[in-house]
């Protein structure tokens, strides 16, 4: 049927069911304009103003021109694409590998095993940081007793700006892997076993099962486990304000703490504004890139 | 009408045929390569245990103990001390708005997000696929452009600091919405028409043919939306101002200030701060499980 005779038939029918459809959507709508939609239109708006406690000047790009400029800002985008870069393929590896060894495994194996690698990710993020600050502690912490027993120096895991973002990126990890877990077993569950049975009766080696059975059909999978991931790990925040607070000299310092910082510790809203835009379009091109590189081949 | 909402999920359909796999390959399973593999994910997960158990045998430890070199890897005399120190702090107060925020958001989120759902899967009006798609490119983009216009447009209703302001902005994001779309989808139209047909009204078959069908999905909604309320730590550390307004973890975080070098009260206050969200994960880890994988759903 085509839609304009659906319409005019709906509409002498269903006007009801519109109101009523209508009803049914109010609250959400609500909510979702109020605080999503209007504040998202109103972000962009703002980030072409000098907006401060005393000012509320229109300023054209000069904010934009001004994160082009700014040392610590790039030294922030840095340290986000190499968080991003470092963090999503491992995440990605090893929730494939851990995936793999445990889908075929007894039901209570399975679940003990997601639960472990999904509980970092359960946990309120301040308990993981109490303790990760006392793991990485120089003096008393684990991790340097650990190394010093097979002979390393102290480090200041934190403190060392050549450690810190490392430092951080471990933890991410530790807190990332739970939901790519459960949705490869999730995945692995769905292919088909007749699939590999029939791979195995043609005498296929497992890392050909691998590559040219199980890999493809991961495909939809691997794809949104990539972009959820990478945009979790733009997010990144509170690890980094709970541990270091972008420091030392700026080393951990991602984008999306830099707009926190600009906005709650300088009171540059403004500025801050158009770091969050800058970050919104970044994440936005990276999502669309990688559904175009990798949504070719899916199948769904 | 459950196993088709199962077989929907892909759980039963998984768990049956995964049975079968292991009467048959169950010892077969067991190659080389396999227990390699077993044996090394096995070690990678006391990496990931560990920072708990480090917080739960910590909190019993005095500061002398817990700092010592070599560690003490088991406490061996329990203390109570941290506790008692952690509770010098309005831990009540906080353990109490972190319930109140939590809860209060879920049943909102839950409310709203149900009926737009379903009205979204299983109903025809006109401007449907426009709202939808809004609602969901909304979703794709990160909150960080929100964050500033946000807090500047709660500080003009004069929410900060308020109930108010730590709940609502919440009940705005669309996830919710989407998950009960994509649940709603699996009720099928045929029930719902015939319910028309009998002169069902268009509330009362949502409430008594829809809502039973959804009590799945909306359990694990639920369970997201408490967990992400939880542990939200940073929409309630902009929009918190006064020690009696903050949350649990909130809290626990500021505390670290004063108790820098305290690990014993600190590690209390992590368990303390934890220990809902892993009863609540222990008891519900199906929910979860279905959330998770619901909301990847296409």
């Amino acid at each position: 049927m085509s839609t304009a005779a659906l319409k005019s038939k709906s509409r002498r029918k269903f006007k009801r069911e519109w109101l009523t459809s209508y009803l049914f959507l109010l609250p959400a709508l609500s909510f979702f304009i109020m605080f999503v939609a209007y504040p998202m239109v109103h972000g962009v708006y703002i980030s072409f103003f000098d907006y401060n406690l005393t000012n509320f000047k229109f300023i054209g790009f000069d904010n934009y021109v001004t994160l082009f400029k700014d040392k610590n800002f790039h030294q922030s985008v840095i340290n986000t694409v190499v968080l991003v870069l470092v963090a999503v393929p491992i995440v990605i590896g090893f929730s494939v590998f851990a995936a793999m060894t445990i889908y075929k495994k007894h039901e209570l194996l399975r679940s003990l095993f997601r639960g472990i690698f999904y509980l970092p990710a359960v946990t309120s993020v301040v308990s993981v940081t109490v303790v990760w600050n006392w793991i990485y502690h120089p003096n008393f912490g684990i991790l340097n007793y650990l190394t010093g027993l097979v002979g390393m120096k102290p480090i200041f895991w934190l403190g060392d700006p050549n450690t810190a973002l490392m430092a951080i990126t471990a933890i991410l990890i530790t807190t990332s892997v739970g939901q790519p877990i459960i949705l490869y077993v999730a995945a692995l569950g769905n292919i088909p076993i007749s699939y590999i049975e029939a791979a195995q009766l043609d005498r296929a080696s497992s890392r050909q099962i691998f590559t040219k059975i199980i890999w493809p059909m991961l495909m939809p999978t691997n794809l949104y486990v990539i972009v959820i991931t990478t945009i979790n790990t733009f997010q990144c925040f509170s690890l980094i304000q709970l541990l270091t607070s972008g420091g030392p000299i700026y080393k951990t310092s991602t984008v999306m703490y830099s707009v926190y910082e600009q906005a709650f510790s300088f009171g540059n809203f403004g500025l801050a504004s158009a770091m969050g835009v800058f970050l919104a379009i970044i994440i936005g091109i990276i999502s669309i890139i990688q559904f175009k590189f990798l949504g070719s081949d899916v199948e769904y | 009408m459950k196993a088709h909402i199962e077989a929907k999920l892909g759980t039963k359909y998984n768990n049956s045929k995964n049975n079968k796999v292991k009467k048959k390959s169950f010892l077969k399973n067991l190659t080389p390569g396999n227990v390699i593999s077993m044996i090394l994910l096995s070690m990678l997960s006391i990496i990931f245990i560990f920072p708990f158990y480090w917080i739960v045998t910590g909190a019993f430890k005095i500061q002398v103990v817990a700092t010592q070199i070599p560690p003490q890897w088991f406490p061996l005399d329990i203390v109570w001390d941290n506790w008692v120190t952690l509770f010098k702090n309005p831990v009540t107060r906080w353990t109490f708005n972190s319930f109140f925020i939590a809860v209060t958001e879920m049943v909102l989120i839950c409310l709203v997000s149900t009926t737009a759902g379903f009205v979204l899967a299983k109903k025809q009006f006109p401007g449907r696929r426009i709202i939808f798609t809004a609602l969901i490119a909304a979703m794709a983009l990160p909150k960080q452009v929100i964050l500033v216009p946000l807090f500047t447009l709660l500080a003009k209703l004069g929410w900060i600091n308020t109930f108010k302001g730590l709940i609502l902005p919440a009940v705005g994001w669309p996830f919710g919405v989407f998950l009960m779309k994509q649940f709603s989808q699996t009720i099928p139209t045929e029930i719902l028409e015939a319910a028309k047909i009998d002169g069902c009204s268009e509330v009362r078959s949502f409430v008594t043919i829809a809502l039973p069908l959804l009590k799945p999905a909306i359990g694990a909604l639920a369970i997201f939306t408490f967990m992400t309320s939880w542990n939200d730590y940073f929409s309630q550390l902009i929009i918190t101002r006064s020690t009696d307004m903050m949350t649990l973890p909130l809290g626990i975080a500021t505390m670290q200030g004063e108790y820098r070098t305290d690990y014993g009260v600190m590690m209390a206050g992590a368990a303390l701060a934890s220990l809902p969200m892993l009863t609540i994960f222990i008891l519900f880890q199906k929910s979860f499980t279905q959330g998770i994988t619901l909301g990847a759903v296409k």
